[in-house]
């Protein structure tokens, strides 16, 4: 499905600029080095990682919304590393995004029908603006939404229902591979736990790739196949969920898992 | 409990004015001693935070405190006089906020913010108060903290600044602090750093804290007593050693079931049941109802006087 070799991001850093007077070219940032990750179909593979470890960096990446600097990124055989926007735009519907935060990721004026025709629309896979929205209508009773929703506006939904849009609107188009970052972080246990389920169902119904970009490894657990523990842009482990969790080989895998509290009283947990 | 550093009654508050403002807390019971880390834990709008910015006199302008009271080692806070009321808050009860990105003013340096509690509440003059700060900020373990007195918040992680946060709430030796859910935006190894310093802090100066969460997790680690809040009411309340071990109300048993935990994949996880949601929602509207006829009852014999 999609496959990393040795793929490499470098970014201008905008803080600092070389040269004394403020002018030539920012000197280049090392977001992710020598990454080497392949998901199949119906795959999930959790990036798990601290802040600034690179891995929303790596989900942008293996969609082609940032160029690889080095590397090579090969999607379904083609090699797409360095193919230019229009080459890329077909391909853009089999390879989706849903992003973090539901609240500043769909329009706030425009209907939720509307949201979820725009990307039928742009690939040309309605008849106007009726069955537009009659697709509309059965993405969202796929994510287990009311049909009616189509007339609601954003600031109307919860976040949960609204994160169920992101989702809906990332399958519309039927994708091969989907990355999620971080979408379950802002939601309550309850929301948590029927946007997980939702996932399990929808990767297994639709033969999905997913990548699952998350800080939180118990979710990840939970959801994916198989985990890959990010640090300062490398991979620093790589498994199957079942031996990773079971077992991790380096000792920061040991020390991220140690840190979570899970929901049990320990004494002495806090300073150990 | 009268020697509580915190003792609230039978509060309940309202947002919107008009003939039926919107009930949000519903007969809030909450205690805590001295010394003790009291856990509130609940889901987005339960109230919980609610509870939090009564105490503090930071209520969103629409809401009402519509009755109950909050009382501060034995004084009512809100029956006291607005200054007396102002002169507390900020010094002997305080605030840990939630987003240590938001929370800070990005326009003035680190110094000036933790100063400015100090100017204010102990009256100190600019270079005792500064002086004073370099400790404070030595004290959340944060190195060099002279230099970092002089940078502005964007120079700093986000452990760093809620590093800072925890040193302005602890600035004038407060009594009671209102942590709000102050570990949610860190990653897990900075949560445990900050909840770490939290308690070392808290340990050495016997101060109570309310400490505001949705993470399960984080309750079991850091808190005393735990009390559940659902739908504006307090659902079930006790020692947090009790609570994870045998937790009694059901929604308290359905919050366990919809977490997931790493160490036991194999456990399903569980949405919390709509039908014991619909069955909470409909106690706490009939407790709306009792509550309307109580002040219909209180008016007639007002009336009637």
């Amino acid at each position: 499905m999609i496959r990393a070799e040795g793929l490499g991001l470098a970014l201008p850093d905008r803080g600092r600029r070389a040269g004394g007077f403020g002018f030539g070219r920012p000197p280049l940032l090392t977001i992710l080095d020598g990454i080497d990750l392949q998901v199949g179909p119906g795959e999930s593979v959790g990036l798990v990682g601290e802040s600034g470890s690179g891995k929303t960096s790596l989900g942008r990446t293996l969609l082609r919304l940032y160029r690889p600097t080095a590397g090579r990124l090969v999607f379904e055989g083609r090699d797409i590393t360095a193919l230019e926007e229009p080459a890329l735009r077909p391909l853009r519907a089999d390879m989706q995004f849903i992003f973090q935060d539901p609240q500043s990721s769909l329009n706030p004026r425009a209907r939720i029908g509307d949201i979820l025709a725009q990307p039928l629309r742009a690939f040309g896979r309605t008849e106007g603006r009726r069955d537009a929205w009659r697709q509309a209508a059965a993405l969202l009773e796929r994510v287990g939404l009311p049909p009616g929703f189509t007339g609601r506006w954003p600031h109307e939904l919860s976040g949960g229902q609204r994160q169920r849009v992101g989702i809906a609107r990332a399958i519309a188009l039927k994708p091969r591979l989907v990355v999620a970052d971080e979408i379950v972080s802002g939601l309550d246990v309850s929301s948590q736990a029927q946007i997980l389920a939702l996932l399990a169902e929808l990767k297994r119904d639709l033969g999905l790739a997913l990548v699952f970009i998350s800080h939180d490894l118990s979710v990840v657990r939970v959801l994916c196949d198989r985990v890959v523990v990010l640090r300062h842009g490398r991979v620093v482990e790589e498994g199957s969920c079942a031996a990773v969790f079971a077992d991790p080989r380096q000792g920061y895998t040991r020390e991220l898992l140690a840190a979570i509290p899970l929901p049990e009283v320990q004494p002495g947990w806090i300073f150990g | 409990m009268t020697d509580a550093y915190l003792d609230i009654a039978g509060l309940h508050m309202a947002v919107g004015r008009g003939r039926r403002p919107l009930p949000i807390l519903r007969g809030v019971d909450l205690a805590v001693a001295p010394g003790e880390v009291h856990g509130l834990v609940g889901e987005s709008g339960a109230g919980k935070s609610m509870v939090g910015r009564t105490v503090l006199g930071l209520l969103p302008p629409a809401a009402r405190v519509t009755g109950g009271t909050v009382q501060y080692r034995g004084r009512d806070l809100l029956a006291m006089p607005v200054a007396e009321r102002r002169a507390l808050l900020g010094a002997k009860i305080a605030l840990i906020p939630q987003d240590p990105m938001t929370a800070l003013n990005p326009v003035h340096r680190i110094g000036r913010q933790v100063t400015d509690v100090l100017r204010l509440h102990l009256g100190l003059r600019q270079k005792p108060a500064l002086a004073r700060a370099e400790e404070l900020l030595a004290a959340v373990q944060i190195r060099e903290p002279g230099r970092v007195l002089r940078q502005y918040p964007h120079e700093l992680s986000g452990g760093m600044r809620q590093r800072v946060l925890i040193a302005i709430a602890f600035a004038c030796d407060p009594d009671l602090i209102v942590a709000d859910e102050p570990t949610t935006a860190l990653d897990v190894t900075v949560q445990r750093q900050i909840l770490r310093l939290l308690k070392e802090m808290q340990g050495r100066a016997g101060t109570a804290i309310l400490f505001v969460t949705h993470d399960l997790g984080v309750v079991s680690k850091i808190c005393d007593r735990v009390s559940v809040i659902h739908a504006g009411r307090i659902l079930e309340s006790g020692a947090a050693t009790e609570i994870f071990a045998a937790p009694r109300h059901a929604y308290t048993r359905a919050l366990f079931a919809a977490t997931p935990r790493y160490d036991r994949p194999a456990d399903a996880l569980h949405p919390i049941p709509p039908a014991l949601l619909s069955a909470l929602w409909a106690e706490a509207h009939e407790a709306d109802r009792d509550e309307a006829d109580r002040d219909a009852a209180d008016r007639a014999t007002e009336d009637g006087r």
